[in-house]
């Protein structure tokens, strides 16, 4: 019913957070993707982590690029600005943003057409630039506004829906990503809410790059047996490294967890990170040992899940840029123009 | 042999070199010093692809005159690079002299027999006195700038001066340099006959100022308002970002050395658009600087930022040809490529600075143009303008002036009601209102797409929502050419039905060209065009002509075409005169080219007459 605008009207008894907002606060227009698409859930999962952290709406700045997942942005939080670029460029187009007023939460919203193939080049330079945001790949393994070609994440082997196989081998941006810089990284499924919501609360608090890849199963042309990112595959194959949870520096710390192997990491904005082990062997604070781990496990088919790398003492473009604390956008006259005597002196120089 | 030519501040002077032996400041030095003489001089560099090895030739026109643009033809060839010798040799003027380092001997067959040898043992003068190859082959420069400053009459106290300001902070750099500079001066001063061309004191320089346009354009952006430039390196625009870096780093620091402005070198220019796309739309001030190349890579955003409506500048300082073309040579052939860049109906403001002083200018005035129209803005350079040295007026800037941000509601705006429709047009002039990301907490919000969208940025597929905005930016097409820089016209001394138009870097040869039709009696009235949109003034000046002249550095008569095709001019009225051999346009060139077609018009038009 995608002609049908929302009601505004909120029930009283919906909870607020700490600013005032409902949930509801945080909703965008109604979706036009297909009915069950993953994608719709990571929208839905933007808009609960968003509400958890306290984070006033139009202090967001959404970007995408072109494909279904890039038409998210317009279905969440609604009073954020929005930019939808062209083609594979979103990353550019936000560090640009991004540089102009550092003073707002960036999240870009992307695809795995968007940013393997076309856009692989400037998601790489955007995870080594260190720009502080929070970058989304909804991943499908396939084009879906085109009607089911293979992307460049689909797996070697991997089956398309009218039956041919994938000759070529897959992209994994999470391990790029680890590779070229990014200093927060994960991994989820559209499927798994209790794991992603965390996640992106967790990059929306980080100071740098963060990175999450979400595998989201294309219901009209990827979610077929021989596809692996079908919803039956991810959940087979899915091994979650640990469990996570954010607590925003206003929270109440309560202690409802379960008991097991925790570990803490403040970030920058005192947000902390909780994590709950699942597996022994693996530690986010560890790049190198986080790649070795990732590459022996997609060896075996596995596909890992859970925040993957962290580093909480991480700098951004803005430290390497050495800029002023005013952002750029809010720069006077006063501030930019220098005076005519400045430009006499530099006249008196070229005589 | 005929007559060596004789001439006292009036002449051309090239030096032939071998690139990467450290000629550049040398010969720079040389232009200088004249300058300080108070005559005028126009100064190119002529140069490879290249960093070392290849050669290199830096021409000094001297003209008390003031005609700074190419003259053609070498009165005094420095001759000091074998590989080029025999085309150097070739290129002197009849009468004209060679200055050669005779310290080995070369067979009379090398030379030509009508014009004046300048042999001077500039190997052996600097090998007796310095023993580091690189410091002899550095000062091997500096001793034939003394040769040449003794034969023309430079006074030494005025290149010891300038060789004093250069190494000011590498003082011991300083003595060596007066030495070599010495070596050469009295060798001339003991063995070298007096030539025929002579340097002489004047007083035409005035408060000009020299310097490339690329550095003006920089400057100008830092005056302007321009916080952030994302850019790639290519030639020839390179030196516009560092220029913009340079000035940034003198005066826009804070008390704690912290940046009020941002650079990045992208990934490429796709990277470098795109940004400079985000930051408008979040409200700063942003460009990129790039050559043909990077325009046609530039061309999805381009037309993102005309349908979107988001700011950007971008100076494109042209090169030649297509493809990666002649990259160290200068043509005015992007206009096409600019005026209508990318797919769909999409058309962009341009600026044509004619010199250093115009880039400055419009450097500045295209962010407020950008801002204000929400619309990307071209900047057209070509490299003679961009990368060489230019005697031009001092840059000036009002005090008063304030950066026109354009249309930004406020967050104050917004709380006392003022209805916000991203595509409104409100005030009847098709511009309309914008908003800063994070403005207000719930009002003035908006989704900024590249696809299809209506008066209020919603997606929309419908036809009416479509043609509705693109008739509105129409009609802010017009409403730009009364903010855009206006032609300039300059009349003949007699009514004529000749009219003639030009722009951009053509300026200095048709002014030269201008006095000499003038001189013979033959009478133009000219109009210098300095931006597109064109103003109604141009289609005038085209309808008052019989026959108009457009002259340009290009093959396919590109401005031409947008006359042809913006205004519905017949295309018979406009007669074309084309330069694009990579070399600056010249006077002589357009003289003779609008001559012969002056002629050919009247021999076409004497039979019908008869009739």
């Amino acid at each position: 019913m995608t002609y049908l605008a929302k009601p505004p009207l909120h029930h009283p008894s919906l909870e607020k957070n700490a600013l005032g907002f409902t949930r509801r606060d945080y909703e965008g227009r109604i979706s036009t993707l297909c009915a069950g698409c993953g994608h719709d859930s990571i929208s839905a999962a933007i808009i609960q982590a968003c509400f958890e952290i306290d984070l006033a709406p139009h202090r967001l700045a959404k970007f995408s690029g072109i494909g279904c997942s890039s038409k998210t942005p317009d279905y969440f939080v609604s009073p954020a600005h929005g930019f939808n670029a062209v083609h594979g460029r979103m990353p550019s187009v936000l560090t640009g943003a991004n540089i102009a007023a550092k003073d707002l939460i960036y999240l870009g919203v992307s695809g795995d057409g968007d940013s393997a193939s076309i856009g692989l080049g400037q998601f790489a330079h955007a995870m080594r630039r260190g720009v502080n945001m929070t970058y989304i790949v909804e991943n499908n393994g396939v084009y879906g506004l085109t009607k089911g070609q293979f992307s460049a994440t689909s797996d070697k082997g991997s089956k398309a829906k009218k039956g041919a196989e994938n000759k070529d081998s897959a992209i994994d941006l999470v391990m790029l990503a680890l590779q070229l810089g990014a200093s927060y990284v994960g991994r989820s499924f559209s499927g798994d809410k209790a794991q992603l919501v965390p996640l992106i609360k967790g990059a929306l608090s980080h100071k740098g790059t963060a990175f999450i890849d979400v595998i989201s199963p294309c219901v009209a042309f990827n979610n077929h047996v021989g596809s692996t990112k079908s919803f039956d595959y991810v959940r087979a194959h899915n091994e979650a490294v640990n469990r996570m949870d954010v607590i925003t520096p206003r929270a109440p710390i309560r202690a409802d967890y379960e008991p097991g192997e925790l570990k803490e990491v403040r970030q920058h904005d005192g947000s902390i990170l909780r994590f709950r082990k699942l597996e022994d062997d693996y530690d986010p604070s560890r790049r190198n040992a986080a790649l070795a781990y990732l590459g022996r496990k997609a060896m075996a088919g596995e596909i890992v899940t859970g925040l993957l790398y962290v580093d909480p003492d991480a700098h951004d473009l803005h430290d390497a840029l050495n800029t002023v604390e005013t952002p750029l956008n809010k720069l006077t006259d006063a501030d930019l123009v220098p005076p005519v005597s400045a430009l006499e002196k530099i006249n008196a120089g070229l005589r | 042999m005929p007559k060596p030519i004789a001439a006292t501040n009036d002449f051309v002077v090239k030096f032939a070199n071998v690139n990467g032996s450290g000629s550049a400041s040398a010969n720079g030095l040389f232009a200088k010093a004249i300058l300080r003489m108070g005559v005028p001089v126009g100064a190119r560099n002529i140069f490879p692809s290249n960093i070392q090895g290849l050669p290199t030739w830096y021409e000094v026109r001297v003209s008390e005159a003031g005609w700074l643009g190419r003259r053609g033809g070498v009165d005094l060839m420095v001759a000091m690079n074998p590989q080029t010798w025999d085309a150097d040799v070739k290129g002197i003027e009849p009468g004209g002299y060679i200055l050669y380092d005779s310290s080995k001997p070369l067979p009379a067959s090398k030379f030509r027999d009508d014009i004046t040898l300048i042999g001077a043992p500039l190997t052996e003068l600097i090998a007796a006195e310095f023993i580091n190859p690189r410091e002899r082959q550095l000062f091997k420069n500096i001793c034939y700038i003394g040769v040449i400053a003794h034969l023309l009459g430079i006074e030494p106290d005025l290149v010891k001066q300038l060789l004093t300001d250069e190494f000011k902070g590498k003082d011991k750099l300083i003595q060596p340099n007066f030495k070599a500079f010495e070596l050469g001066r009295a060798y001339t001063e003991n063995n070298i006959a007096p030539i025929g061309l002579k340097l002489r004191r004047a007083d035409k320089v005035g408060d000009r100022i020299f310097v490339e346009g690329n550095e003006a354009a920089g400057l100008g952006a830092v005056y302007g308002g321009a916080t952030f430039c994302a850019w790639y390196p290519i030639t020839p625009s390179t030196s516009l970002a560092e220029g913009f870096e340079k000035h940034c780093r003198a005066l826009r620091k804070d008390g704690e050395g912290k940046s009020r402005y941002a650079i990045v070198q992208a990934e490429d220019e796709i990277a470098s658009i795109g940004m400079v796309m985000g930051a408008g739309w979040a409200g700063s001030r942003a460009f990129t600087c790039t050559s043909g190349p990077g325009i046609s890579l530039m061309n999805e955003f381009v037309g993102f930022s005309y349908y979107a409506e988001v700011p950007a500048v971008i100076f494109d300082v042209q090169r030649g040809g297509p493809s990666t073309g002649m990259p160290t040579r200068t043509q005015q052939s992007d206009l096409l490529l600019a005026a209508y860049a990318s797919h769909g109906d999409t058309k962009h403001p341009m600026l044509f600075p004619a010199n250093p002083t115009e880039c400055f200018e419009f450097g500045a005035q295209a962010f407020d143009l950008a801002d204000f129209f929400q619309t990307t803005v071209f900047v057209m350079l070509d490299l003679d303008i961009g990368m060489q040295e230019w005697l031009t007026a001092p840059f000036k800037w009002d005090e008063k002036r304030r950066l026109n941000r354009g249309k930004v509601l406020s967050y104050e705006h917004l709380e006392q009601g003022v209805p916000f429709g991203r595509y409104r047009d409100v005030d009847g002039d098709a511009v309309p209102y914008r908003t800063y990301p994070g403005t207000h907490p719930s009002k003035g919000a908006y989704f900024t797409r590249g696809s299809s969208h209506d008066k209020d940025a919603r997606y929309s597929e419908r036809g009416e929502d479509y043609t509705e905005g693109m008739e509105r930016l129409l009609r802010k097409w017009q409403t730009m050419k009364s903010h855009v820089p206006a032609p300039i016209r300059k009349n003949a001394n007699k009514r004529t039905p000749d009219g003639v138009i030009y722009f951009g870097s053509t300026e200095p040869a048709m002014d030269e060209a201008l006095a000499a039709f003038e001189a013979r009696g033959v009478h133009l009235d000219a109009l210098r065009v300095r931006a597109f949109p064109f103003q109604d003034e141009v289609f005038e000046f085209i309808r008052s002509h019989e026959q108009v002249f457009v002259v340009e550095q290009n093959r396919d008569a590109q401005l031409k075409s947008l006359l042809v095709n913006e205004g519905g001019v017949h295309p018979a009225r406009l007669v074309s005169v084309l330069h694009y051999d990579g070399t600056p346009i010249t006077a002589r060139f357009i003289v003779r080219d609008i001559a012969d077609k002056l002629k050919a018009g009247q021999a076409a038009a004497a039979p019908e007459k008869v009739k």
